[in-house]
């Protein structure tokens, strides 16, 4: 094996490194006879970061080289990085090593633009091509379609791809020109659209030839950098809102700011990536996602950005107290999860359990519920104690918020029987 | 105090819910069968094991549950953990003398515990399906050691035997000292007499296949790579990926 290999694949991951999709899931293929692995239908994460994220794909990136300038990319045309490329064949032999050690479910490729979108394309799609028909690899592919490429190129990516993405970076269209000129809206959005004509196409093509392989059967993804420009969180979920509604969006990522061009004057100076921040938008998105919320009521023009003391569940029931408290006992599953402290998981399980028995306070505690929150919005066999009613919502949030006192603060030995002067 | 003896076995256990019925007395401690007997023991009753009433419990179990919880059985033994045992002989019992199935009823102790440790094999048993780690021997042999908490290799094999069809591997529990060898879509257990073939999970060098050096120092090289410094959370890493499974992890040899 070429020993270049070792240095090429520490660049190429580092340029990719900022994607923050990895996920694997989406898609059921079993084996096939005289193929490579199969994919599982749940995303399988093969190992974590020292930053907390999961590694489940081999997530890299064709060459770094790019034509493009764009002030948020650590691969932009006038940075001075080590520059490197794959070839087809490299690619193909490390993502099989890899994968027969059970060290990743599959491949996420991605690329800088060289020459033109078109040709950064073919180059991408000829590596799932090869994996696919080649090597008959049943693992997990998931392509960036690249913004400005056409429309064939990416109905053959989704051939052989399970799920593709286009980034849209930044959520308002002025500010995407101001930090990236060469591109706008439209450049994303069309190769989106190309992405669902091809799935729906697929679809009918599919009634009458069952076996015809599916289009990009995990959907496709996309994701938007937070903290770089001023968006409010408003602007950012409603885009997102917006995204969900389109048939195959299965995931909207969101990418706190890394400072990476800290010379660029059209960037903020942040000394942390907003990463609270971002952490209470994943949390927004899957309020709207699994708990049945509607984005107007997570932000509106008189809170166009997310708290960040609390999270948004909580934040939005301090501010409606008069839907609480609900009785556990009898109130119905969509309202069971608008309590802060009960999740999907102990929503469906007080279900349950309560055919057969009232449920108490100790039973939920046991269950999962996060009774330090949820007692301040429930009754149950129990009398309510102190609900939000009996206190005040302020009073809530100060009591959930207030910082632990850690047992380190404390100076050890003998307290001191004299009060300081 | 009502005690049974048993042998540790899956079908003992069955065995002791079957000679409890015919008994009529239900046992407040399962012990082995050389672990002295409690103090205050007013009736002590030795289980013998047998296929034939292990299969007639089984078969009045299928009427009565669904197979969710038959399988909820199955992984809650596999956890190996202490009291295991008893909490499915009260779970059984509860589940014979009830009218109507007590599958989710999780106010009650047992039902719960049940789920819980079922739900903590379960859990186990993806890590290990995540964190096996393949090395191949120049006899394209693909080699994994494992040393799990709970005896998961019988939950993980169906899915290594769909995914590398066409591979021959051995997964190895070092803690129970034995492993599943496939080979042609056939599998079965193996058992080292000594682990002198791999000192700490590791094969040894001259054994291992040209290219597998290179590809694990990709492999470390690639991890290295991935990780944002900006927002480093060891927590979280450590959450997610607790340090008793290190040992045989690739990217987290030194």
């Amino acid at each position: 094996m070429n020993p270049a290999i070792l240095s090429k694949l520490e660049i190429l991951a580092e340029s990719a490194k900022y994607d923050v999709s990895c996920a694997s899931s989406g898609v059921t293929r079993s084996r096939t006879a005289g193929g490579i692995g199969n994919t599982s239908g749940w995303g399988i994460c093969h190992s974590f970061t020292e930053d907390g994220r999961c590694v489940s794909l081999l997530k890299i990136m064709l060459t770094n080289h790019c034509i493009y300038d764009c002030a948020y990319c650590v691969n932009r045309r006038s940075n001075d990085v080590r520059r490197a490329a794959f070839t087809v064949d490299e690619l193909v032999d490390l993502t099989i090593g890899f994968y027969r050690r059970n060290y990743i479910e599959g491949l996420f490729l991605s690329s800088g633009v060289i020459n033109n979108p078109d040709y950064t394309m073919e180059r991408l799609v000829r590596v799932a091509r090869e994996l696919r028909l080649k090597h008959r690899f049943n693992g997990y592919i998931h392509l960036k379609s690249i913004p400005g490429a056409s429309e064939l190129l990416v109905q053959e990516a989704g051939m052989y791809a399970d799920r593709l993405s286009v980034n849209i970076e930044i959520a308002n269209e002025q500010n995407l020109k101001l930090l990236a000129p060469e591109k706008d809206h439209a450049s994303v959005f069309k190769p989106m659209e190309y992405i669902q004509q091809g799935m729906l196409e697929n679809q009918e093509l599919r009634k009458n030839a069952p076996k015809l392989r599916k289009f990009a059967p995990a959907g496709q993804s996309t994701q938007m950098i937070i903290g770089a420009t001023d968006e409010s969180d408003k602007t950012i979920l409603q885009t997102s809102d917006m995204l969900y509604t389109k048939p195959g969006m299965k995931r909207v990522y969101y990418s706190g700011y890394i400072p990476v061009n800290t010379s660029d004057q059209r960037l903020p100076a942040l000394k942390q990536p907003p990463l609270i921040r971002e952490n209470r938008l994943y949390q927004a998105d899957w309020l709207m996602r699994f708990y049945g919320f509607n984005v107007d009521e997570i932000v509106d023009d008189r809170y166009p950005n997310l708290d960040l003391e609390v999270d948004p569940k909580l934040s939005w029931a301090l501010r409606h107290p008069q839907h609480f408290p609900v009785d556990v006992n009898t109130a119905d599953y969509a309202m069971l999860l608008r309590i802060p402290g009960v999740g999907v998981k102990s929503a469906k399980t007080i279900l349950m359990a309560r055919r057969f028995s009232r449920l108490r306070s100790d039973d939920l505690k046991k269950i999962g519920v996060v009774m330090k929150k949820a007692k301040y919005f429930i009754t149950c066999l129990e009398l309510p104690f102190m609900t939000v009613h009996e206190t005040s919502p302020e009073y809530v949030r100060k009591v959930l918020t207030e910082k632990k006192v850690s047992r380190k603060t404390v100076p050890p030995g003998q307290l001191t029987l004299f009060f300081p002067e | 105090m009502i005690v049974f003896q048993y042998d540790q076995s899956f079908e003992g256990l069955l065995s002791c819910v079957f000679d409890a019925f015919v008994l009529k007395r239900f046992p407040d401690k399962l012990i082995s069968l050389d672990e002295p007997e409690p103090l205050f023991t007013e009736f002590n009753h030795t289980v013998i094991s047998s296929r034939d009433k292990r299969d007639r419990l089984w078969k009045a179990l299928e009427k009565k549950v669904d197979r969710n919880t038959l399988n909820m059985i199955g992984y809650a033994w596999l956890s190996e953990l202490p009291g295991t045992d008893e909490t499915i002989f009260r779970y059984l019992r509860k589940t014979f003398e009830s009218q109507q199935s007590i599958a989710t009823n999780f106010a009650d102790d047992d039902v719960l515990k049940l789920r819980q440790l079922a739900q903590k094999v379960s859990k186990e048993k993806h890590r290990m399906i995540e964190f096996v780690r393949f090395q191949k021997t120049a006899d394209e042999v693909y080699f994994a050691p494992i040393d799990p908490d709970h005896n998961v290799i019988p939950l993980i094999v169906t899915h290594f035997r769909n995914r590398f069809a066409d591979q021959e591997w051995i997964i190895y529990d070092t803690r129970r000292n034995y492993g599943m060898h496939h080979q042609n879509r056939k599998l079965t257990e193996v058992r080292f007499e000594n682990n002198d073939l791999f000192p700490e999970g590791k094969v040894a060098e001259q054994l291992l296949a040209e290219n597998e050096l290179i590809y694990r120092q990709l492999w470390k090289k690639y991890f290295k790579a991935i990780t944002i410094h900006e927002r480093i959370n060891q927590q979280l890493h450590r959450q997610h990926l607790p340090r008793r499974y290190w040992k045989y992890l690739t990217e987290k040899e030194r």
